[in-house]
């Protein structure tokens, strides 16, 4: 019985992107841990790197913990997911979306005594999009994007 | 389907749907960018560079749906050798192109006063600058293989399926990793954006879909134009060499 060539070639294009496709996937499964473009505060406290390397923080800025330190020119907070907290220091100029409740990457080292010390801090937005006249309907959209941010 | 496989019906409906095709997608789309630029309210937090978004997501969406058009004309040009899917796939090449690199310069604008960068190499912004150079080297290797095997040429069919791997890897990126951009928006299961933002948003996807498909078709009829000159020309040298 004679197969059809068009049906042949369907068949041998389908069978090249199965395999195409399982390589790909085999790839990503690969990359999960390595493509991550920040640690979250469980992966830090977990396995915390060596105060030689630097490494990304990210995760949600808890709500009243942003201070100015004595200096006056350093501010400490603490980053948080919903499993594990992490303190940090910076000194500089935060982005402008930097407050507290958002989402935030902190690029910088762990320091000896378990406080994340940033030396670039990068504003997070997350994918809530609300119009300034409706400010007051935001709690549970933050808890929502908080519970996603792990 | 193959009902449009022939060139000369193909060519009388796109006479009228290119032209009704640009036309509304350039009034719909200028509407919608009028609307998001001057009268949608500004975001709670990032204030007025939100409305980046009104040309950041059209060009996105059009820069992966440009590739997936690629993707679907290659298939159907190695299974079923349609005579116009190889044309396709040529003249989704450039504009997807161009709405990817729009996509990519708004979005380094708006990180600059949204995030503090410019970029950074997260999974969303890596895997959609793959894509431009991936059109790069599409519209490259069509036109060199065109030149030696003619429209018909396997080569870019092949790697327009191989290169559309990236597309669900840019869509899941912020999903499976860890990343500066924020995860998706709008999904099937709804809109975690406020319908003040999400309907001139939408309008400005489908002006700017109109658009895109308009010049498409546009580049379409420019190519088959070309061949039959092409064409033309060889009979005529043809027949003045006998």
């Amino acid at each position: 019985m004679a197969i059809k060539a068009k049906h042949q070639r369907l068949v041998l294009l389908g069978i090249a992107m199965v395999v195409l496709i399982g390589a790909a996937i085999l790839a990503i499964w690969a990359l999960r841990n390595q493509a991550s473009y920040f640690y979250v505060p469980r992966e830090i406290i977990a396995n915390p790197p060596e105060s030689s390397r630097g490494v990304r923080l990210g995760g949600m800025v808890e709500k009243g913990s942003i201070h100015t330190l004595p200096d006056g020119v350093s501010i400490a907070f603490v980053v948080e997911d919903n499993q594990a907290k992490v303190p940090v220091t910076f000194r500089g100029i935060v982005p402008s979306l930097f407050v507290e409740g958002s989402g935030v990457v902190a690029e910088g080292h762990m320091g000896s005594d378990g406080t994340f010390v940033a030396d670039n801090l990068l504003a997070k937005h997350d994918e809530n999009y609300v119009p300034r006249e409706m400010q007051n309907m935001t709690g549970k959209q933050m808890q929502q994007a908080m519970a996603k941010g792990k | 389907m193959h009902g449009f496989a022939n060139p000369a019906r193909f060519l009388r409906i796109a006479r009228w749907l290119m032209p009704l095709c640009m036309g509304a997608g350039i009034f719909i789309a200028l509407a919608a960018l009028g609307w998001g630029l001057l009268f949608a309210p500004a975001e709670r937090l990032q204030g007025e560079t939100v409305r980046i978004v009104y040309l950041h997501v059209p060009s996105a969406w059009l820069g992966m749906a440009g590739w997936s058009g690629i993707a679907i004309a290659s298939f159907t040009q190695l299974v079923w050798r349609h005579p116009l899917a190889g044309i396709a796939a040529r003249a989704c090449a450039v504009p997807g192109a161009v709405f990817t690199a729009i996509c990519l310069v708004t979005g380094s604008l708006w990180g600059r006063p949204a995030w503090g960068t410019w970029w950074v190499w997260d999974g969303r912004l890596t895997s959609m600058l793959v894509l431009l150079f991936l059109y790069f080297g599409w519209i490259a290797l069509a036109q060199a293989s065109e030149a030696s095997d003619g429209a018909d040429s396997k080569a870019p069919a092949i790697f327009g399926l191989v290169g559309a791997i990236n597309i669900p890897i840019i869509h899941y990126s912020v999903i499976w990793w860890n990343s500066q951009h924020q995860p998706p928006s709008i999904t099937t299961g709804g809109s975690a954006m406020s319908g003040a933002f999400l309907w001139p948003l939408l309008i400005a996807m489908l002006g700017f879909t109109l658009l895109f498909a308009g010049v498409v078709l546009a580049r379409m009829r420019a190519i088959l134009a070309q061949q039959q000159a092409e064409a033309r020309l060889r009979r005529k040298a043809l027949a003045q060499g006998n």
